[in-house]
Protein backbone atom coordinates (compact mmCIF):
# COMPACT_ATOMS: atom_id res chain seq x y z
CA UNK A 1 0.00 0.00 0.00
CA UNK A 2 1.37 3.33 -1.02
CA UNK A 3 1.02 5.82 1.77
CA UNK A 4 2.75 9.05 0.91
CA UNK A 5 1.54 10.64 4.12
CA UNK A 6 3.91 8.44 6.10
CA UNK A 7 6.91 9.22 3.94
CA UNK A 8 8.98 12.29 3.94
CA UNK A 9 7.12 14.48 1.54
CA UNK A 10 8.78 17.70 0.53
CA UNK A 11 6.57 20.77 0.25
CA UNK A 12 7.11 20.71 -3.51
CA UNK A 13 5.84 17.14 -3.82
CA UNK A 14 2.79 17.98 -1.72
CA UNK A 15 2.17 21.03 -3.85
CA UNK A 16 2.40 18.98 -7.06
CA UNK A 17 -0.01 16.42 -5.64
CA UNK A 18 -2.49 19.21 -4.90
CA UNK A 19 -2.26 20.39 -8.51
CA UNK A 20 -2.33 16.93 -10.03
CA UNK A 21 -5.01 15.45 -7.79
CA UNK A 22 -7.34 18.41 -8.28
CA UNK A 23 -7.07 18.10 -12.05
CA UNK A 24 -7.43 14.33 -11.90
CA UNK A 25 -10.50 14.28 -9.68
CA UNK A 26 -12.33 16.99 -11.60
CA UNK A 27 -11.45 15.19 -14.82
CA UNK A 28 -12.97 12.03 -13.40
CA UNK A 29 -16.13 13.92 -12.39
CA UNK A 30 -16.42 15.12 -16.00
CA UNK A 31 -15.78 11.63 -17.32
CA UNK A 32 -18.61 10.27 -15.17
CA UNK A 33 -21.00 12.26 -17.35
CA UNK A 34 -20.14 10.22 -20.44
CA UNK A 35 -23.47 9.04 -21.81
CA UNK A 36 -25.41 11.17 -19.34
CA UNK A 37 -24.97 14.79 -20.41
CA UNK A 38 -28.10 16.80 -21.28
CA UNK A 39 -27.08 17.26 -24.93
CA UNK A 40 -24.61 15.61 -27.28
CA UNK A 41 -22.62 18.82 -27.79
CA UNK A 42 -22.29 19.35 -24.07
CA UNK A 43 -21.25 15.79 -23.57
CA UNK A 44 -18.41 16.21 -26.04
CA UNK A 45 -17.41 19.42 -24.29
CA UNK A 46 -17.43 17.79 -20.86
CA UNK A 47 -15.35 14.88 -22.10
CA UNK A 48 -12.83 17.19 -23.75
CA UNK A 49 -12.52 19.33 -20.65
CA UNK A 50 -12.00 16.15 -18.64
CA UNK A 51 -9.38 14.97 -21.11
CA UNK A 52 -7.45 18.23 -20.80
CA UNK A 53 -7.54 17.87 -17.02
CA UNK A 54 -6.30 14.26 -17.21
CA UNK A 55 -3.40 15.36 -19.39
CA UNK A 56 -2.53 18.12 -16.96
CA UNK A 57 -2.82 15.71 -14.03
CA UNK A 58 -0.42 13.35 -15.74
CA UNK A 59 2.14 16.11 -16.21
CA UNK A 60 1.96 17.17 -12.55
CA UNK A 61 1.89 13.65 -11.11
CA UNK A 62 4.74 12.49 -13.34
CA UNK A 63 6.88 15.24 -11.86
CA UNK A 64 5.76 14.41 -8.32
CA UNK A 65 6.64 10.74 -8.88
CA UNK A 66 10.08 11.64 -10.21
CA UNK A 67 10.81 13.81 -7.19
CA UNK A 68 9.60 11.07 -4.84
CA UNK A 69 12.23 8.81 -6.30
CA UNK A 70 10.39 5.63 -5.37
CA UNK A 71 10.37 4.35 -8.93
CA UNK A 72 6.69 5.15 -9.39
CA UNK A 73 4.98 6.96 -12.22
CA UNK A 74 1.91 9.14 -12.72
CA UNK A 75 -0.36 6.11 -13.13
CA UNK A 76 0.84 4.70 -9.86
CA UNK A 77 0.03 7.88 -8.01
CA UNK A 78 -3.37 8.12 -9.68
CA UNK A 79 -4.45 4.54 -9.21
CA UNK A 80 -2.69 3.18 -6.14
CA UNK A 81 -3.26 5.78 -3.49
CA UNK A 82 -6.19 5.90 -1.10
CA UNK A 83 -8.38 8.89 -0.37
CA UNK A 84 -6.35 10.11 2.61
CA UNK A 85 -3.29 10.41 0.37
CA UNK A 86 -5.08 12.61 -2.14
CA UNK A 87 -4.43 16.33 -1.85
CA UNK A 88 -7.13 17.67 -4.15
CA UNK A 89 -9.42 20.56 -3.30
CA UNK A 90 -12.75 19.50 -1.84
CA UNK A 91 -14.72 21.39 -4.48
CA UNK A 92 -13.64 19.06 -7.30
CA UNK A 93 -14.81 15.87 -5.59
CA UNK A 94 -18.37 17.09 -5.01
CA UNK A 95 -20.98 15.05 -6.90
CA UNK A 96 -22.25 16.08 -10.30
CA UNK A 97 -25.89 16.91 -9.50
CA UNK A 98 -27.73 18.75 -12.26
CA UNK A 99 -26.18 20.76 -15.08
CA UNK A 100 -26.18 23.94 -13.00
CA UNK A 101 -24.24 22.12 -10.25
CA UNK A 102 -21.75 20.85 -12.82
CA UNK A 103 -21.17 24.23 -14.45
CA UNK A 104 -21.13 26.10 -11.15
CA UNK A 105 -18.42 23.81 -9.78
CA UNK A 106 -16.49 24.03 -13.04
CA UNK A 107 -16.70 27.82 -13.20
CA UNK A 108 -15.53 28.43 -9.63
CA UNK A 109 -12.63 26.02 -10.22
CA UNK A 110 -11.75 27.41 -13.67
CA UNK A 111 -11.64 31.00 -12.41
CA UNK A 112 -9.15 29.92 -9.74
CA UNK A 113 -7.25 27.60 -12.07
CA UNK A 114 -6.61 30.23 -14.75
CA UNK A 115 -5.20 32.75 -12.29
CA UNK A 116 -3.11 30.10 -10.58
CA UNK A 117 -1.66 28.85 -13.87
CA UNK A 118 -0.88 32.42 -14.97
CA UNK A 119 1.28 32.68 -11.87
CA UNK A 120 2.80 29.22 -12.24
CA UNK A 121 3.77 29.97 -15.85
CA UNK A 122 6.32 32.36 -14.29
CA UNK A 123 7.53 29.77 -11.79
CA UNK A 124 11.18 29.61 -10.84
CA UNK A 125 10.87 25.86 -11.47
CA UNK A 126 11.16 25.49 -15.28
CA UNK A 127 9.31 22.18 -15.33
CA UNK A 128 6.34 23.72 -13.52
CA UNK A 129 6.48 26.78 -15.76
CA UNK A 130 6.24 24.76 -18.96
CA UNK A 131 3.42 22.52 -17.74
CA UNK A 132 1.54 25.60 -16.51
CA UNK A 133 2.02 27.51 -19.77
CA UNK A 134 0.58 24.59 -21.68
CA UNK A 135 -2.30 24.05 -19.22
CA UNK A 136 -3.14 27.73 -19.12
CA UNK A 137 -4.28 27.77 -22.73
CA UNK A 138 -6.66 24.93 -22.02
CA UNK A 139 -7.92 26.34 -18.72
CA UNK A 140 -8.57 29.73 -20.33
CA UNK A 141 -10.84 28.05 -22.83
CA UNK A 142 -12.54 26.06 -20.05
CA UNK A 143 -13.23 29.27 -18.16
CA UNK A 144 -14.73 30.81 -21.25
CA UNK A 145 -17.17 27.96 -21.59
CA UNK A 146 -18.11 27.62 -17.92
CA UNK A 147 -18.57 31.41 -17.62
CA UNK A 148 -20.87 31.40 -20.61
CA UNK A 149 -22.98 28.67 -19.07
CA UNK A 150 -23.21 30.32 -15.66
CA UNK A 151 -24.31 33.53 -17.38
CA UNK A 152 -26.75 31.76 -19.67
CA UNK A 153 -28.35 29.80 -16.87
CA UNK A 154 -28.26 32.63 -14.32
CA UNK A 155 -29.62 35.22 -16.72
CA UNK A 156 -31.96 32.74 -18.37
CA UNK A 157 -35.41 31.55 -17.43
CA UNK A 158 -36.86 31.69 -13.96
CA UNK A 159 -36.24 27.96 -13.62
CA UNK A 160 -32.62 28.09 -14.82
CA UNK A 161 -31.92 31.13 -12.64
CA UNK A 162 -33.34 29.41 -9.56
CA UNK A 163 -31.30 26.29 -10.21
CA UNK A 164 -28.08 28.16 -10.94
CA UNK A 165 -28.45 30.19 -7.76
CA UNK A 166 -29.14 27.04 -5.77
CA UNK A 167 -26.10 25.32 -7.28
CA UNK A 168 -23.93 28.29 -6.39
CA UNK A 169 -25.25 28.39 -2.83
CA UNK A 170 -24.58 24.66 -2.41
CA UNK A 171 -21.05 24.55 -3.79
CA UNK A 172 -19.96 27.83 -2.22
CA UNK A 173 -19.05 26.22 1.11
CA UNK A 174 -16.21 24.39 -0.68
CA UNK A 175 -14.57 27.51 -2.12
CA UNK A 176 -12.73 28.45 1.07
CA UNK A 177 -9.77 26.30 0.09
CA UNK A 178 -9.33 28.27 -3.14
CA UNK A 179 -8.46 31.42 -1.24
CA UNK A 180 -6.96 30.11 1.99
CA UNK A 181 -3.33 29.17 2.14
CA UNK A 182 -1.11 27.23 4.47
CA UNK A 183 2.60 26.70 5.11
CA UNK A 184 2.99 24.71 1.88
CA UNK A 185 1.61 27.56 -0.24
CA UNK A 186 3.79 29.93 1.74
CA UNK A 187 6.92 27.86 1.16
CA UNK A 188 6.17 27.64 -2.57
CA UNK A 189 5.71 31.36 -2.83
CA UNK A 190 8.92 32.06 -0.95
CA UNK A 191 10.81 29.75 -3.30
CA UNK A 192 9.37 31.61 -6.28
CA UNK A 193 7.68 28.42 -7.40
CA UNK A 194 4.07 29.51 -6.94
CA UNK A 195 2.38 32.91 -7.09
CA UNK A 196 1.40 34.98 -4.08
CA UNK A 197 -1.74 33.33 -2.65
CA UNK A 198 -3.28 36.64 -1.68
CA UNK A 199 -2.97 37.99 -5.20
CA UNK A 200 -4.48 34.76 -6.48
CA UNK A 201 -7.42 35.15 -4.08
CA UNK A 202 -8.00 38.75 -5.18
CA UNK A 203 -7.99 37.80 -8.85
CA UNK A 204 -10.30 34.85 -8.30
CA UNK A 205 -12.77 37.03 -6.48
CA UNK A 206 -12.69 39.64 -9.23
CA UNK A 207 -13.47 37.07 -11.93
CA UNK A 208 -16.20 35.46 -9.85
CA UNK A 209 -17.82 38.82 -9.11
CA UNK A 210 -17.71 39.91 -12.73
CA UNK A 211 -19.36 36.76 -14.05
CA UNK A 212 -21.94 36.42 -11.28
CA UNK A 213 -23.00 40.00 -11.76
CA UNK A 214 -23.55 39.46 -15.46
CA UNK A 215 -25.39 36.26 -14.61
CA UNK A 216 -27.70 38.22 -12.24
CA UNK A 217 -26.73 35.81 -9.49
CA UNK A 218 -26.24 36.68 -5.88
CA UNK A 219 -22.77 35.94 -4.60
CA UNK A 220 -22.75 34.17 -1.24
CA UNK A 221 -20.55 35.69 1.43
CA UNK A 222 -16.81 35.13 1.46
CA UNK A 223 -17.15 34.94 5.22
CA UNK A 224 -19.58 32.03 5.09
CA UNK A 225 -18.57 28.91 6.96
CA UNK A 226 -16.32 26.78 4.72
CA UNK A 227 -15.38 23.13 4.57
CA UNK A 228 -11.62 22.70 4.34
CA UNK A 229 -9.17 19.82 4.56
CA UNK A 230 -8.70 18.48 1.04
CA UNK A 231 -5.23 19.95 0.77
CA UNK A 232 -4.09 17.92 3.79
CA UNK A 233 -5.97 14.75 2.94
CA UNK A 234 -9.19 15.21 4.91
CA UNK A 235 -11.88 14.59 2.34
CA UNK A 236 -15.63 14.45 2.09
CA UNK A 237 -17.17 10.99 1.76
CA UNK A 238 -17.56 11.44 -2.00
CA UNK A 239 -13.88 11.01 -2.86
CA UNK A 240 -13.73 7.38 -1.71
CA UNK A 241 -16.58 6.37 -4.01
CA UNK A 242 -15.05 8.24 -6.93
CA UNK A 243 -11.68 6.54 -6.41
CA UNK A 244 -13.27 3.13 -6.02
CA UNK A 245 -14.75 3.44 -9.47
CA UNK A 246 -11.70 5.08 -11.04
CA UNK A 247 -9.15 2.69 -9.54
CA UNK A 248 -11.07 -0.54 -9.78
CA UNK A 249 -9.55 -1.87 -12.98
CA UNK A 250 -5.87 -1.06 -12.38
CA UNK A 251 -6.14 -2.38 -8.83
CA UNK A 252 -7.78 -5.59 -10.01
CA UNK A 253 -5.11 -6.18 -12.65
CA UNK A 254 -2.13 -4.38 -11.11
CA UNK A 255 0.46 -5.97 -13.36
CA UNK A 256 -1.38 -5.57 -16.63
CA UNK A 257 0.73 -3.96 -19.31
CA UNK A 258 -1.79 -3.99 -22.15
CA UNK A 259 -5.38 -2.74 -21.77
CA UNK B 1 17.72 21.35 -36.88
CA UNK B 2 14.54 21.47 -38.88
CA UNK B 3 14.66 23.19 -42.24
CA UNK B 4 11.83 25.47 -43.16
CA UNK B 5 10.97 23.31 -46.14
CA UNK B 6 7.78 24.46 -47.81
CA UNK B 7 6.88 26.60 -44.83
CA UNK B 8 7.15 30.38 -44.62
CA UNK B 9 10.72 31.54 -44.11
CA UNK B 10 9.77 33.64 -41.07
CA UNK B 11 9.64 31.73 -37.78
CA UNK B 12 6.40 29.86 -37.64
CA UNK B 13 3.83 31.69 -35.61
CA UNK B 14 5.75 34.93 -35.38
CA UNK B 15 2.67 36.76 -36.64
CA UNK B 16 0.45 39.19 -34.84
CA UNK B 17 0.64 38.44 -31.17
CA UNK B 18 0.66 42.09 -30.20
CA UNK B 19 -2.08 41.66 -27.64
CA UNK B 20 -0.04 39.17 -25.64
CA UNK B 21 2.11 40.23 -22.76
CA UNK B 22 5.39 38.48 -23.41
CA UNK B 23 5.07 36.33 -20.30
CA UNK B 24 1.59 35.27 -21.29
CA UNK B 25 0.26 32.00 -22.68
CA UNK B 26 2.40 31.96 -25.73
CA UNK B 27 5.77 33.21 -24.60
CA UNK B 28 8.12 35.34 -26.59
CA UNK B 29 10.03 32.25 -27.57
CA UNK B 30 7.87 30.97 -30.37
CA UNK B 31 10.62 30.67 -32.88
CA UNK B 32 10.47 26.93 -32.41
CA UNK B 33 11.60 26.28 -35.91
CA UNK B 34 15.06 27.71 -36.47
CA UNK B 35 16.26 28.70 -39.93
CA UNK B 36 17.15 25.93 -42.28
CA UNK B 37 20.25 23.97 -41.51
CA UNK B 38 20.77 22.42 -44.90
CA UNK B 39 21.64 18.82 -44.28
CA UNK B 40 20.38 16.09 -46.50
CA UNK B 41 19.65 13.77 -43.63
CA UNK B 42 17.18 16.15 -42.00
CA UNK B 43 15.35 16.61 -45.28
CA UNK B 44 15.16 12.87 -45.72
CA UNK B 45 13.68 12.43 -42.26
CA UNK B 46 11.30 15.29 -42.84
CA UNK B 47 10.13 13.69 -46.07
CA UNK B 48 9.32 10.50 -44.15
CA UNK B 49 7.45 12.39 -41.44
CA UNK B 50 5.47 14.25 -44.11
CA UNK B 51 3.92 10.86 -44.81
CA UNK B 52 2.87 10.21 -41.19
CA UNK B 53 -0.75 11.29 -40.79
CA UNK B 54 -2.32 12.67 -37.64
CA UNK B 55 -4.47 9.76 -36.44
CA UNK B 56 -7.48 11.95 -35.64
CA UNK B 57 -7.27 14.25 -38.64
CA UNK B 58 -5.58 11.91 -41.13
CA UNK B 59 -5.71 14.46 -43.93
CA UNK B 60 -2.78 16.37 -42.40
CA UNK B 61 0.66 15.04 -41.58
CA UNK B 62 2.40 15.49 -38.25
CA UNK B 63 4.70 17.99 -39.98
CA UNK B 64 1.80 20.02 -41.35
CA UNK B 65 0.20 19.98 -37.90
CA UNK B 66 3.34 21.65 -36.58
CA UNK B 67 4.01 19.15 -33.82
CA UNK B 68 7.43 18.01 -35.08
CA UNK B 69 9.67 20.52 -33.38
CA UNK B 70 13.16 19.28 -34.03
CA UNK B 71 15.16 16.63 -35.86
CA UNK B 72 18.63 15.97 -34.56
CA UNK B 73 21.25 13.33 -33.99
CA UNK B 74 22.71 12.62 -30.57
CA UNK B 75 25.67 10.25 -30.52
CA UNK B 76 24.60 8.87 -33.84
CA UNK B 77 21.01 8.27 -32.77
CA UNK B 78 18.19 10.04 -34.57
CA UNK B 79 16.15 12.15 -32.13
CA UNK B 80 12.79 13.59 -33.16
CA UNK B 81 11.21 16.11 -30.78
CA UNK B 82 7.44 16.13 -30.81
CA UNK B 83 5.07 18.38 -28.90
CA UNK B 84 1.51 17.39 -27.94
CA UNK B 85 -1.33 19.53 -29.24
CA UNK B 86 -3.27 19.39 -25.96
CA UNK B 87 -2.06 18.12 -22.57
CA UNK B 88 -4.55 15.28 -22.72
CA UNK B 89 -4.40 14.53 -26.42
CA UNK B 90 -5.13 10.79 -26.53
CA UNK B 91 -3.26 10.47 -29.81
CA UNK B 92 0.09 11.49 -28.36
CA UNK B 93 1.39 7.96 -27.84
CA UNK B 94 -0.08 6.73 -31.13
CA UNK B 95 1.60 9.57 -33.02
CA UNK B 96 4.96 8.83 -31.42
CA UNK B 97 4.56 5.16 -32.27
CA UNK B 98 3.63 5.92 -35.89
CA UNK B 99 6.66 8.16 -36.27
CA UNK B 100 8.96 5.45 -34.95
CA UNK B 101 7.38 2.84 -37.21
CA UNK B 102 7.72 5.04 -40.28
CA UNK B 103 11.37 5.79 -39.51
CA UNK B 104 12.23 2.17 -38.80
CA UNK B 105 10.52 1.10 -42.02
CA UNK B 106 12.76 3.57 -43.86
CA UNK B 107 15.92 2.16 -42.35
CA UNK B 108 16.50 4.28 -39.26
CA UNK B 109 17.15 1.52 -36.80
CA UNK B 110 16.69 3.08 -33.41
CA UNK B 111 14.99 6.49 -33.49
CA UNK B 112 14.27 8.25 -30.23
CA UNK B 113 11.18 10.39 -29.65
CA UNK B 114 11.51 13.27 -27.26
CA UNK B 115 8.31 14.77 -25.93
CA UNK B 116 8.66 18.50 -25.67
CA UNK B 117 6.17 20.71 -23.82
CA UNK B 118 7.82 24.08 -24.26
CA UNK B 119 7.13 26.23 -26.12
CA UNK B 120 3.53 25.07 -26.02
CA UNK B 121 2.00 24.10 -29.33
CA UNK B 122 -0.07 26.70 -31.10
CA UNK B 123 -2.29 26.45 -34.15
CA UNK B 124 -0.11 29.20 -35.62
CA UNK B 125 2.29 26.35 -36.41
CA UNK B 126 -0.17 24.71 -38.81
CA UNK B 127 1.39 25.05 -42.24
CA UNK B 128 -0.43 26.73 -45.13
CA UNK B 129 -0.60 23.39 -46.91
CA UNK B 130 -2.06 21.85 -43.78
CA UNK B 131 -4.73 24.54 -43.54
CA UNK B 132 -5.77 24.00 -47.14
CA UNK B 133 -6.01 20.26 -46.61
CA UNK B 134 -8.17 20.77 -43.53
CA UNK B 135 -10.53 22.99 -45.47
CA UNK B 136 -10.78 20.54 -48.34
CA UNK B 137 -11.51 17.81 -45.78
CA UNK B 138 -14.44 19.81 -44.36
CA UNK B 139 -12.76 21.20 -41.25
CA UNK B 140 -12.54 24.98 -41.04
CA UNK B 141 -8.90 25.92 -40.29
CA UNK B 142 -8.06 28.41 -37.51
CA UNK B 143 -9.01 31.98 -38.37
CA UNK B 144 -6.36 34.53 -37.44
CA UNK B 145 -3.60 33.79 -34.99
CA UNK B 146 -3.71 32.44 -31.48
CA UNK B 147 -4.04 34.97 -28.70
CA UNK B 148 -5.49 35.33 -25.27
CA UNK B 149 -8.34 37.23 -26.87
CA UNK B 150 -9.16 34.36 -29.18
CA UNK B 151 -9.12 31.92 -26.25
CA UNK B 152 -11.31 34.01 -23.99
CA UNK B 153 -13.76 34.69 -26.79
CA UNK B 154 -13.22 38.45 -26.77
CA UNK B 155 -12.46 38.30 -30.46
CA UNK B 156 -14.66 35.59 -31.91
CA UNK B 157 -13.72 35.42 -35.57
CA UNK B 158 -16.01 34.88 -38.51
CA UNK B 159 -15.46 31.26 -39.49
CA UNK B 160 -16.30 30.64 -43.16
CA UNK B 161 -18.11 27.39 -43.89
CA UNK B 162 -15.54 24.95 -45.36
CA UNK B 163 -18.27 23.40 -47.50
CA UNK B 164 -19.99 26.35 -49.19
CA UNK B 165 -17.78 29.27 -48.18
CA UNK B 166 -20.62 31.23 -46.56
CA UNK B 167 -19.70 33.49 -43.67
CA UNK B 168 -23.14 33.11 -42.11
CA UNK B 169 -22.04 30.55 -39.55
CA UNK B 170 -22.58 30.15 -35.84
CA UNK B 171 -20.92 28.28 -33.01
CA UNK B 172 -22.94 25.39 -31.61
CA UNK B 173 -20.49 24.23 -28.96
CA UNK B 174 -17.03 25.18 -27.74
CA UNK B 175 -15.89 21.63 -28.36
CA UNK B 176 -16.27 19.40 -31.39
CA UNK B 177 -15.28 15.81 -31.96
CA UNK B 178 -11.84 16.40 -30.45
CA UNK B 179 -10.41 18.89 -27.97
CA UNK B 180 -8.77 20.89 -30.75
CA UNK B 181 -12.03 21.64 -32.52
CA UNK B 182 -15.26 23.52 -31.90
CA UNK B 183 -18.61 22.70 -33.45
CA UNK B 184 -20.14 25.17 -35.89
CA UNK B 185 -23.09 25.22 -38.23
CA UNK B 186 -23.63 27.02 -41.50
CA UNK B 187 -26.85 29.01 -41.74
CA UNK B 188 -26.78 28.92 -45.54
CA UNK B 189 -26.05 25.33 -46.48
CA UNK B 190 -27.25 24.16 -43.04
CA UNK B 191 -24.37 21.74 -42.66
CA UNK B 192 -22.63 21.33 -39.30
CA UNK B 193 -18.85 21.42 -39.39
CA UNK B 194 -15.80 21.28 -37.16
CA UNK B 195 -13.69 24.38 -36.63
CA UNK B 196 -10.04 23.86 -35.74
CA UNK B 197 -9.89 26.54 -33.09
CA UNK B 198 -7.09 28.96 -32.39
CA UNK B 199 -4.93 27.87 -29.50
Amino acid sequence: MHNVAQKTQTPLITYLLRLGDSALVLGQRSAQLCGKAPALEEEMALMNVGLDLFGQARNWLAYAAELEGEGHDADYLAFRRDAQDFRNLLIVEQPNGDFADIMGRQFLFDAWHVHLLEGLADSSDPRIAEVAAKSLKEATYHLRRSSEWVIRLGDGTEESHTRMQRALDNIWQFTGELVQFDEIDQAMQEAGIAPDPETLATRWKATVEEVLEEATLERPSYDAWMYTGGKVGHHTEHLGFLLAEMQYLPRTYPDATVW
Amino acid sequence: MLPSGNQPSAPIGAGSIDDWPSKDLIGSDRSGLPPAGETGDVDAVLAILQQVPDPEVPVVSVVELGIVRDIDWQDGQLVVSVTPTYSGCPATEAIEQHIVEALVASGYSNPLIQRRLSPAWTTDWLTEAGREKLRAYGIAPPVGSASKRSLTGQSDPVVPCPLCGSEATERVSEFGSTACKALYRCRDCLEPFDYFKCL
